[in-house]
C-alpha cells in the first residue's frame, strides 16, 4: 500500500497494486457532521478525475464525492447505504467510498501528500 | 393619554387621525424611539438614516402616494373595489371549482393570527402544530392518489407540472429530450409547461396518449385525469407504454374525483400532481391554493418541495419536523431539485382540515352528488337532443352545440352563470359541491326555452346511471386514519384546531426575528377582505368585465409598487420570490434574444446569495458563475470586474440582493451595477431585503434593471405557517415586453403589443390575486410618510439590538460607521471552543423564555440573523434582549465549570414538560431555571411540546405518513 493522497476537496485516495481507495477525509466528516444517506457509484462506472462519483448527506449539508482519479469503479462499499454513520466513525478507514482501477497512474502524483493537505487544513481554520 | 385644557388646540385635520394606522403598525412609541435613538447617539431619525444609509443611494425624489388613508377609508375603498367585482356561478372547470370552507375553519384558522403569522417550520419544536396538520396533507394525498409519499404541497397546479417534468428528466433512463403532455390537460398548465421547457432544452409534444405514445421516443409523459373537458379515461396502458419506453408517467389528477374512481397509483404511476383548492379554498380568483405532489418511495430524494416527517425527540417521544432538508436550494444551490422554497402552509392545512371535518364518508357523499348532478345534467341533455361527448366523466360534461357555443354562453351569462367555451362548436360545464338542483334547470333552460316543460329532476335522477365505467370505480380505502374520523363534530374540530395552533409560536404569542424574513404586522384591516366572496369566489378565467374590482386593484397596486421601487411595470403573476427571480431571469433572457444576444447566458452570482438565485438562474438555463465576497459579506469589485470582462461576450446578468444578505448597504451598489452595465449585462436585485429601502431609495435609481418584491416581507402578507407568498416582479421599460402574459385571459401583459413574451410563469393570470388586497391596504394606510417611518424604524429596531447584544456577543457585519441596515448579525462560534455550546444550543434555549429563533447560521455559519422589523415594541425588543443576555450567563456558567458542560440549561433545551413528568426532575439545575428562566414566563409561559428534535434519526428513518394514533395519544396523555 502506498502512501495516502489528499485533493483539495477533502476526498482522501491509496492506492493497493493498480487500484486506488477513496473515502473523505476527517476534516470533511467533521464538516458535514452526522452523515443520514450515501449515494454510491455503480460498478463498472467508468470515471475521470474529477468527475462527482458520489454523493453524500448530511442533515445539514449535502456534497458530492469527486473520484480524484480515472479509471473504472471495481467496488463500492455497500455498507454505507444501510449504515452511513461508518463514515462517521471511521472515515479513513471502514468509511471508505469506492474503489477505482485506475487507468493513470501519474494522476496521484498532482495530489497533495500528509504536509501538503495538513497545510491547507490550517489555512482554513 | 387624556387631553388637558391647555392642550394646544388640533385642526380638524389632525382630529380625523387619517395617519392613525401608522402608529397601530409601527412598535415603538414616540417616547421609546428618542430613548433608543439616543442609545445610538442620535437626536433624530433622520440623523439615524444619514449615519446608516450610504448618500450615494439615498433618492433625490421622495415618494409621492396618496395621504395615509385611515383604517375605515381603506376598507370603504376596497369595498368600492370588491363591489365592482360581479361573483357569477362558475362552471367554467379548468382546475379551480366552487367549494364551501367549513365556517369553523374560517373562524379558527383562517381568520386566526395564531395559524396565518407563524413562520415556515425551521424550528421544529416550536411548530409541531402546523407539522402535525401537514403531516396530514400528506397523509391525505398518498391516501387519495395511493401514492407512497407525498411533499407538504407546491404553488399551483401547473407548476407542480414542471416540477414533475423536471423530476423525469432527472430520473428517467430514457435519452429522449422529448416530453410527451396528454393534448387534454388544462390549457394552463400546458403554458407553464412551454415556458419551464424552453430553457432547458426540453420539446413538448401535444398529442394523444392513446394512440401516439407507441409511436415516439420521450422522457416523460403527462396525462390529465379526468380529462381537462372531462372524460375519464383509463389510463393503465399509457403508463405501460411509458415505462416499456424506459420514460416517467405524470398524471394530474383532480382531488374530489380521486373519491370516486381508481386512483393514478394504482394504475403504476410514478408522479401524481394536482390542486387541493376544491377541498375548501376558495378559488380567489387564481389563488392562493395548495398543489400537491406525490411519488414512489424511491424517488423520495428527488421531490420537490418541503417533506415533513416523523422523527423523536431527546426524551424518545415521536416529533415532527421538515425532512430531507438537503435536496433544498438553500443547501444544494444550483445542484438543487428545483428553486421551490415554500409550501402552501396555510392553504394545505385548511385542505386537510377540510378533509378532517368531512371524513372519508363525507367527501365519498360530497364526490357522489357532484357526480350525480353531472349525470342528471348529462342525461337531460340528451332528452332534449344535445350531444354530450364522452361517454364517461365526474364532474365535467363537454356538450356538442354546432356553431352556438358563444352564444349559449352568453345566455348563461344573463342567467349569471359561466361556462367554458371549448371551441365554437363545445361548450364544457363543470359541477361542484356547492351545484344546486336549480342549477340544472336554469342549465337546460339556456339550451332549450322549454326544457323545464319537458324534463323532471326526480324522475331524470331515478333513470340515471353511473357515467364512471366499472373498471375505473374506485375499491381502495381512503383516509383510514383516525385523525379522519375524529373531528367531525364541530366541538371537536374547534378544540383540535385550537390545541394545534396552541402548540406553535406565533406572532400572536411573541416577536419572530427572523432575518431575512421581515416578520412584521399584518393588520386585521388588511386581512379582512379574505372573507368577502366578491374577492374570494371569482374563478381565474372569469369573463374580465365581471371582475372589474380586482382590474382596479391591480392597477392601483402596481402603480404603488412602480412608485416606490422606481420600475415602468409590474408583473403580479409570480407566485413567490423564487419564482420572481425565475421570471425576472427570462425577461433577461427574451431581452438579449431580442437584442441579437441571445447567446449570453452567464449569470454572475455574489458567494453570499441566497440559495434561491443560483437555484433559478440554472432553470433559466444560465450558467452560473459566482463572485468573490470579501469577509464583510460585500461584492468583491475587483474579482466582479475580472469575471465580467473575463465573459463579456456571453454576460446576461448579476443577481444582487440589496441591502446585502449580511444586512449591510454596501457602498459601492451603483458601481457594481455599472460594471455589469458596461459588460452588456443587466442587473436582477433579488428583493427580499426591500423593506430596508422602501421610501428611502428606489431600486431602479440605484441601477437594477429587475427586481422581485416579496409582498410576503416587505408589503404585510402573513407567512401563514409557511406560504402562502407572493413575488411580483418590476421592470424597466425595455424589459416589460417580455413579461408573462396569459393563454386564456387577454390583456395580462398590456406592454407586449401582442408580441410573444416568455409565456406563462404560473398557472393564474395574476398569481395569487386574493391576497393582493393585503398589499393594497397596507400601503394606503402608511402612504409616503409611513412606509419610510416604516423603514427607518425598522433600521432603528435593528441597531437598538445590536447596541443592546453588543456587550454580550460580538456583532458582525456592520456599514461605514458601524450601523447595520434592517437586521444584525451575531457570531456565536465562539462558544464552541470556550463552552461547547453550538447555535442550535442557544435557539432551543431561547424556546424556553418564549421565543422563535432567529435566522440560525446564515448567511454565515454559527451565527444568528436577527430582523426585529418596525412592528416591534421596545418592550418586546427588550425581552428579547435581556432573554439573549441571560443565555450569555447561562453559558458563562458552563465556560466557568460551575454547569456541566454536556447537562446544562442550554444542551438539555428546550425543556418539555415531559421532563417533570417523567419519573419527576433529575437535573443537576433547578426546575425553576429550566422552566421560568425570565419574569415574563412566569406570567404566561409557553410550554413546548416536545424536547429537541433528532435531525439525523429522522433522516435516516423517513416516515412522511400519519404515525398510529397511539402516539398522539402517548403524546396527549403526559401533556
Amino acid at each position: 500500500m502506498s502512501e495516502i493522497r489528499y485533493t483539495a476537496d477533502h476526498e482522501w485516495v491509496s492506492l493497493d497494486g493498480d487500484v486506488a481507495t477513496v473515502g473523505i477525509t476527517d476534516y470533511a466528516e467533521e464538516q458535514l457532521g452526522d452523515l443520514v444517506y450515501v449515494e454510491l457509484p455503480s460498478v463498472g462506472r467508468e470515471v475521470t478525475a474529477g468527475d462527482e462519483t458520489a454523493v453524500l448527506e448530511s442533515v445539514k449539508a449535502a456534497g458530492d464525492v469527486k473520484s480524484p482519479v480515472s479509471g473504472t469503479i471495481v467496488e463500492v462499499n455497500e455498507a454505507l447505504s444501510d449504515a452511513p454513520e461508518k463514515v462517521n466513525e471511521n472515515p479513513t478507514g471502514e468509511g471508505w467510498f469506492f474503489r477505482v482501477q485506475i487507468t493513470n497512474a501519474a494522476d496521484l502524483e498532482t495530489l497533495m501528500d500528509r504536509t501538503g493537505y495538513d497545510s491547507l487544513i490550517a489555512s482554513l481554520a | 393619554m387624556p387631553t388637558t385644557l391647555n392642550a394646544q388646540r388640533q385642526s380638524l385635520t389632525d382630529l380625523e387621525m387619517h395617519g392613525d394606522f401608522i402608529r397601530r403598525h409601527i412598535g415603538p412609541s414616540d417616547e421609546d424611539t428618542s430613548t433608543m435613538l439616543a442609545s445610538l447617539g442620535c437626536t433624530s431619525l433622520d440623523e439615524l438614516l444619514q449615519r446608516a444609509v450610504p448618500n450615494d443611494i439615498v433618492s433625490e425624489r421622495p415618494l409621492e402616494m396618496e395621504a395615509p388613508r385611515s383604517e375605515r377609508a381603506a376598507s370603504t375603498h376596497l369595498r368600492h373595489m370588491r363591489h365592482r367585482n360581479q361573483v357569477f356561478i362558475s362552471m367554467i372547470g379548468c382546475g379551480y371549482h366552487g367549494t364551501v370552507m367549513p365556517p369553523v375553519i374560517r373562524r379558527n384558522v383562517l381568520e386566526n393570527p395564531d395559524w396565518y403569522t407563524a413562520y415556515t417550520p425551521y424550528q421544529a419544536e416550536v411548530s409541531q402544530g402546523r407539522l402535525e396538520v401537514l403531516l396530514g396533507f400528506q397523509q391525505m394525498v398518498m391516501d387519495l392518489t395511493a401514492m407512497d409519499l407525498a411533499n407538504a404541497s407546491l404553488l399551483d397546479e401547473a407548476t407542480a407540472a414542471a416540477e414533475a417534468m423536471s423530476m423525469c428528466r432527472r430520473l428517467a433512463k430514457a435519452k429522449s429530450n422529448v416530453y410527451f403532455v396528454d393534448r387534454c390537460v388544462h390549457p394552463q398548465t400546458l403554458a407553464v409547461l412551454k415556458t419551464r421547457a424552453g430553457f432547458m432544452g426540453f420539446e413538448i409534444l401535444v398529442d394523444d396518449p392513446f394512440t401516439e405514445l407507441e409511436r415516439r421516443e420521450f422522457f416523460g409523459v403527462l396525462l390529465q385525469y379526468p380529462a381537462s373537458t372531462g372524460g375519464l379515461r383509463d389510463l393503465t396502458d399509457a403508463i405501460a407504454t411509458a415505462h416499456e419506453k424506459k420514460a416517467l408517467a405524470v398524471v394530474a389528477a383532480d382531488i374530489l374525483a380521486l373519491a370516486l374512481v381508481k386512483p393514478p397509483g394504482e394504475m403504476d404511476a410514478d408522479i401524481v400532481i394536482g390542486n387541493a383548492q376544491r377541498f375548501g379554498v376558495p378559488m380567489g380568483y387564481g389563488g392562493p391554493h395548495a398543489a400537491f405532489f406525490a411519488t414512489r418511495d424511491a424517488y423520495k430524494r428527488s421531490t420537490p418541495g418541503r417533506i415533513i416527517g416523523v422523527s423523536r425527540d431527546a426524551q424518545g417521544r415521536p416529533a415532527l419536523r421538515m425532512a430531507l432538508q438537503t435536496r433544498e436550494q438553500h443547501i444544494r444551490r444550483e445542484k438543487a431539485t428545483s428553486n421551490i422554497c415554500t409550501a402552501q402552509v396555510l392553504l394545505a392545512n385548511i385542505s386537510t382540515l377540510y378533509a378532517m371535518y368531512h371524513g372519508p364518508q363525507g367527501l365519498h357523499t360530497i364526490a357522489s352528488r357532484v357526480h350525480r348532478m353531472t349525470c342528471i345534467l348529462a342525461l337531460g341533455f340528451e332528452e332534449i337532443g344535445y350531444k354530450v361527448v364522452d361517454p364517461h366523466f365526474f364532474d365535467t360534461i363537454q356538450v356538442h352545440v354546432p356553431g352556438l357555443a358563444g352564444r349559449l354562453a352568453a345566455r348563461a351569462r344573463e342567467s349569471r352563470i359561466n361556462l367554458r367555451v371549448i371551441d365554437a362548436d363545445h361548450l364544457g360545464i363543470t359541477f361542484d359541491e356547492t351545484t344546486k338542483r336549480e342549477n340544472l334547470l336554469t342549465l337546460w333552460r339556456i339550451f332549450d326555452t322549454r326544457a323545464h316543460h319537458r324534463l323532471d329532476i326526480d324522475a331524470l335522477d331515478a333513470k340515471v346511471e353511473g357515467r364512471i365505467p366499472v373498471e375505473l370505480h374506485r375499491t381502495s380505502a381512503y383516509l383510514q386514519h383516525e385523525i379522519f374520523d375524529r373531528y367531525r363534530s364541530e366541538t371537536e374540530m374547534m378544540r383540535y384546531m385550537r390545541r394545534t395552533a396552541s402548540k406553535d409560536v406565533s406572532l400572536g404569542r411573541s416577536m419572530i426575528p427572523l432575518g431575512s424574513c421581515t416578520m412584521k404586522l399584518s393588520a386585521t384591516t388588511e386581512l379582512l377582505p379574505l372573507s368577502f366572496r366578491d374577492f374570494t369566489n371569482l374563478h381565474p378565467f372569469a369573463p374580465l368585465e365581471q371582475t372589474q374590482g380586482y382590474q382596479q386593484l391591480f392597477e392601483e397596486l402596481e402603480d404603488m409598487l412602480c412608485e416606490i421601487t422606481g420600475f415602468h411595470a409590474i408583473s403580479l403573476q409570480p407566485n413567490a420570490g423564487s419564482q420572481g427571480e425565475y421570471t425576472g431571469l427570462l425577461c433577461i433572457r427574451a431581452y438579449h434574444e431580442s437584442q441579437g444576444q441571445g447567446h449570453r447566458n452567464v449569470c454572475l452570482i455574489p458567494a453570499s446569495a441566497h440559495g434561491t438565485n443560483p437555484a433559478s438562474a440554472v432553470m433559466a438555463g444560465m450558467l452560473v458563475v459566482i463572485v468573490r465576497c470579501d469577509d464583510n459579506g460585500n461584492v468583491d469589485l475587483d474579482d466582479l470586474r475580472d469575471k465580467a470582462a473575463q465573459h463579456q461576450d456571453h454576460l446576461a446578468a448579476l443577481m444582487i440582493t440589496y441591502p446585502s444578505t449580511h444586512g449591510v448597504f454596501e457602498e459601492r451598489i451603483r458601481d457594481i451595477c455599472q460594471v455589469v452595465h458596461h459588460h452588456g449585462g443587466q442587473v436582477y436585485m433579488d428583493g427580499a431585503n426591500l423593506n430596508a429601502l422602501v421610501g428611502i431609495c428606489r431600486p431602479a435609481e440605484i441601477g437594477a434593471d429587475v427586481a422581485h418584491i416579496n409582498l410576503h416581507k416587505t408589503f404585510a402578507i402573513p407567512h401563514g405557517g409557511g406560504g402562502p407568498g407572493m413575488g411580483p416582479i418590476g421592470v424597466l421599460s425595455h424589459l416589460a415586453p417580455f413579461l408573462p402574459d396569459h393563454v386564456i385571459v387577454e390583456g395580462v401583459n398590456p406592454a407586449s403589443g401582442g408580441r410573444p413574451t416568455i409565456g406563462s410563469v404560473s398557472a393564474a393570470p395574476w398569481g395569487s390575486a386574493s391576497i393582493l388586497p393585503i398589499s393594497w391596504a397596507y400601503i394606503a394606510m402608511m402612504g409616503a410618510s409611513g412606509l419610510r417611518r416604516a423603514t427607518t424604524i425598522a433600521i432603528l429596531n435593528a441597531n437598538y439590538i445590536a447596541q443592546r447584544l453588543h456587550p454580550h456577543y460580538p456583532v458582525v457585519y456592520s456599514g461605514a460607521d458601524g450601523l447595520v441596515a434592517h437586521e444584525c448579525i451575531i457570531d456565536l462560534a465562539g462558544f464552541k471552543g470556550t463552552s461547547g455550546i453550538t447555535t442550535e444550543d442557544v435557539a432551543k434555549r431561547l424556546v424556553d423564555y418564549g421565543f422563535h429563533a432567529p435566522t440560525m447560521s446564515w448567511p454565515v455559519a454559527d451565527s444568528f440573523m436577527i430582523e426585529p422589523t418596525e412592528s416591534e415594541s421596545k418592550a418586546e425588543l427588550d425581552r428579547f434582549c435581556d432573554a439573549m443576555v441571560s443565555i450569555r450567563q447561562e453559558i458563562a456558567e458552563i465556560e466557568s465549570g460551575t454547569a456541566d458542560p454536556l447537562d446544562n440549561l442550554l444542551k438539555n433545551a428546550p425543556h418539555s414538560l415531559h421532563l417533570l413528568t417523567d419519573g419527576g426532575w433529575r437535573r443537576p439545575y433547578p426546575l425553576e431555571r429550566a422552566f421560568f428562566p425570565s419574569p415574563a414566563t412566569r406570567r404566561e409561559k409557553y410550554w413546548p411540546p416536545v424536547g429537541r428534535v433528532d435531525n439525523v434519526y429522522g433522516d435516516k428513518h423517513l416516515v412522511c405518513s400519519c404515525p398510529p394514533i397511539a402516539h398522539y395519544e402517548q403524546e396527549q396523555a403526559s401533556t
